[in-house]
């Protein structure tokens, strides 16, 4: 497989369906995992490196969950392909500025990714679309099984796993759900619902995973405990508490819906007339309308565009999937103005 | 009842804490479990935060600290509080005695109860596998609240661990594993 060819597929955090899927995009879970014997990424040396990522590589074909996956070695790839493989959450930002013996593997249906030698010696990824966090428990549980009677990893009975940063210790785990609140957000509602989250000792991030900003209501929400507490427990913490804020969104809707109809149209047929008629768009612009567009098309005031169109536009005007989509490299002006013509042309009615 | 802290106002927040599997009950006011909060929203910082946390952390021997060394990576604790990430899974041990404090001001517990590796799982010993699942069943009690149970477990946990040498060091599994991997 290469890079090029998961430009036909459709990630699995984009399918748009799965449970809850009209405010749940999707749910993830990671672990982080390290080998006994090598000191952490940041510390090992150039050959610890390299071993590390050769003995993954040698036995990544006889586990059920990596028997037809990829390596993208870091070393190999563009800034473009990088950039690509962000966007499709395969990979942190951070580990695209690597080079060496940095690598990520990922499965054929993008469900499944491993990052080799990020901060910890192992991060596995599960991805699945909507709010679905036991199947990506099962799935990640099994691999990481099948993982640990291969590979010795570090761990102490009383300590669990054991991580580069002492914030990932334990279970190693975090549990991410990444939602869709224009609801809460217009009724301005959001920010007592994430001080509440805060408060209960989760974390709130934008689209791209740490350090960004949430932009078009997108937040993920995840973890920040990983010791003390079970796997399950966790799982169940989380899962509880995303209940609980689908429940809200929903409610934010019908007040919305029973109070303010008319603006809510006027605000989803002008984010709709916009990216119908704009030729010149930058990409924040368009996570902003398109999230409009995908509460019209929740709520049936937008019937003509389904929400799989709607998340292929949100992956496919990123500026990486743009520039392998075009097969060209543009600089960010002309970026805006292919974005536009692309989302002209898929809301073509 | 009155207020735990202050003394003064009547408790009206009632939490249970366990530390070091320790049951503790809290009985708080309004004002006093508001600031108590505050502190453990502080406690349970973003991974940014870590560097001030470690030092936060005024061990008594903090030159002890300052000078120890991992053996096997050769990484001190003074690196580590500049860089905020450890050098290898022997660190844990080597610093052991700043690091649980950190643990617990990171996640509020210092003790794993989560899953176990495969290859692990034979070389723990059954009697801390029975000691694992006791914890688990010691948190469930007191989250319903079955107090009794909760006391019962407790002895029961703390009779196991006093039998057992609870330390282990990792160097010894690591020589015994050595040769089953790779």
């Amino acid at each position: 497989m290469k890079v090029d060819d998961l430009l036909e597929h459709i990630s699995e955090w984009l399918r748009g369906t799965g449970p809850n899927s009209d405010i749940v995009i999707s749910s993830r879970i990671r672990l982080a995992r390290n080998l006994q014997d090598y000191s952490f990424p940041h510390w090992a040396t150039k050959k610890q490196s390299e071993e590390v990522l050769e003995n993954i590589i040698k036995a990544k074909d006889s586990l059920e969950y990596l028997k037809n996956s990829t390596v993208f070695r870091m070393a190999e790839l563009d800034g473009v392909d990088k950039q690509f493989l962000v966007e499709r959450h395969l990979m942190s930002h951070e580990h695209a500025q690597k080079k060496n013996s940095h690598a990520v593997i990922i499965d054929e249906d993008e469900i499944v990714s491993v990052m080799v030698n990020e901060e910890d010696h192992l991060r596995i990824q599960v991805m699945q679309s909507g709010f679905n966090l036991p199947e990506a428990w099962n799935i990640i549980n099994k691999l990481d099984d099948a993982l640990s009677a291969k590979f010795d990893f570090a761990f102490l009975p009383e300590w669990g796993y054991l991580t580069a940063c002492p914030t990932n210790t334990g279970t190693g785990m975090r549990g991410s759900v990444m939602l869709h609140l224009p609801a809460l957000v217009m009724t301005r509602q959001i920010n007592r619902v994430l001080a509440a989250i805060a408060k209960l000792s989760f974390t709130t991030r934008g689209l791209y995973g740490e350090g960004t900003q949430a932009t078009g209501n997108f937040f993920q929400i995840s973890n920040q405990v990983s010791l003390g507490r079970s796997e399950a427990e966790i799982l169940g913490n989380i899962t509880g508490l995303i209940k609980q804020i689908i429940e809200q969104e929903n409610q934010a809707r019908e007040v919305l819906l029973s109070h303010s109809r008319t603006v809510l149209e006027d605000r989803v047929n002008r984010s709709f007339g916009i990216l119908k008629n704009a030729y010149i768009i930058s990409s924040q612009e368009t996570v902003e309308l398109l999230s409009m567009l995908r509460l019209g098309s929740d709520l049936g005031m937008i019937k003509n565009v389904d929400r799989s169109s709607i998340n292929h536009l949100f992956i496919s005007t990123q500026p990486a999937h743009l520039q392998k989509l075009e097969k060209k490299k543009f600089s960010a002006q002309e970026r805006d103005v292919k974005r536009a013509e692309i989302i002209r042309n898929k809301l073509q009615l | 009842m009155l207020c735990d802290v202050c003394g003064k106002n009547p408790a009206t927040v009632h939490l249970t804490e366990i530390v070091d599997d320790q049951m503790n009950e809290l009985h708080l006011c309004e004002e006093c479990a508001r600031e108590k909060s505050a502190q453990m929203e502080q406690k349970f910082g973003l991974s940014d935060l870590l560097a001030g946390m470690v030092d936060f952390e005024k061990v008594s021997a903090d030159k002890e600290a300052e000078s120890s060394q991992c053996p096997v990576c050769k990484l001190s604790y003074a690196d580590f509080k500049k860089i905020g990430r450890l050098g290898c899974a022997n660190c844990y041990v080597a610093f052991r005695n700043f690091l649980g404090p950190l643990l617990k001001r990171i996640h509020g517990s210092s003790q794993h109860l989560g899953k176990v590796p495969v290859k692990t799982t034979a070389k723990v010993s059954r009697k801390r596998i029975n000691l694992q699942e006791l914890r688990q069943k010691l948190q469930k009690a007191i989250e319903s609240e079955a107090f009794e149970d909760a006391a019962r477990l407790r002895d029961q946990i703390k009779e196991m661990e006093s039998k057992e040498a609870v330390q282990q060091d990792p160097q010894e599994t690591k020589k015994e594993d050595s040769n089953e991997s790779r």
